[in-house]
């Protein structure tokens, strides 16, 4: 059969780290604060996936708490964002 | 056969991402962006954590994963939703070649609130 730990370090992780790297470009370059929320949403999106990958990559499954965890942090995070820029804006 | 499997729904839900990935640096507008992001984003982490829990075929871990494709799908669409109602309201701009605005003179700044239609009654 096909070996999965090459495709995976060759073909899934790098589509992956690509997607890093073209989210945190905009990170860098969003014009106002609420692109920069959007992005770190989906860099820790992003992150999830990457930890899943590296589960199967490594056959350890400890890692998939730390995954949930993260979505948990993440929606936290954007919903304390969006709450502080709409009270800025208020005024 | 399982590494094959496992192996289509890992690539699937990268290329996903990378979509996600391409669209956020392209799209010309921060709501075109929380769009993009939110289903492209979402629907890819539920592909590839499909492919988690094909390989391993356990039912904790099952569990866990649909805990968490669960709790994105839910939660996903509500963040996006938030930070679009505060760029609204900071006054983000739209794209210059957007068609209609439907929100346009329905922001209250004294009141701070949306009204969603011109003859419902606030109460």
């Amino acid at each position: 059969m096909i070996d999965l730990d090459f495709w995976i370090s060759f073909l899934i992780m790098p589509i992956l780290g690509i997607s890093v790297i073209l989210v945190f470009m905009r990170f860098l370059i969003g014009p106002s604060i609420s692109d920069r929320v959007v992005s770190l949403d989906l860099l820790v999106t992003v992150g999830i996936g990457l930890i899943i990958t590296y589960c199967i990559l490594v056959k350890e499954t400890v890692f998939i708490d730390f995954a949930l965890i993260l979505a948990l942090l993440g929606f936290l995070s954007t919903v304390a964002f969006a709450y502080y820029i709409e009270k800025k804006g208020e005024k | 056969m399982i590494d094959l499997i496992t192996l289509f729904f890992l690539f699937s839900g990268s290329l996903l991402i990378l979509i996600a990935g391409i669209g956020i640096l392209r799209m010309p507008d921060v709501f075109m962006r929380a769009s993009a992001v939110t289903k492209a984003g979402t629907v890819g982490v539920g592909l590839i954590l499909t492919g988690f829990i094909i390989y391993y075929l356990d039912f904790e871990l099952s569990a866990r994963s649909l805990a968490i494709v669960l709790f994105i799908a839910i939660t996903s669409p509500v963040g996006a939703h938030m930070i679009g109602r505060a760029a609204y309201i900071m006054g983000d701009k739209l794209w210059e070649a957007t068609v209609r605005d439907d929100l346009k003179g329905k922001f209250d700044p004294e009141k701070h609130e949306i009204k969603s239609n011109e003859n419902e009654d606030q109460s």
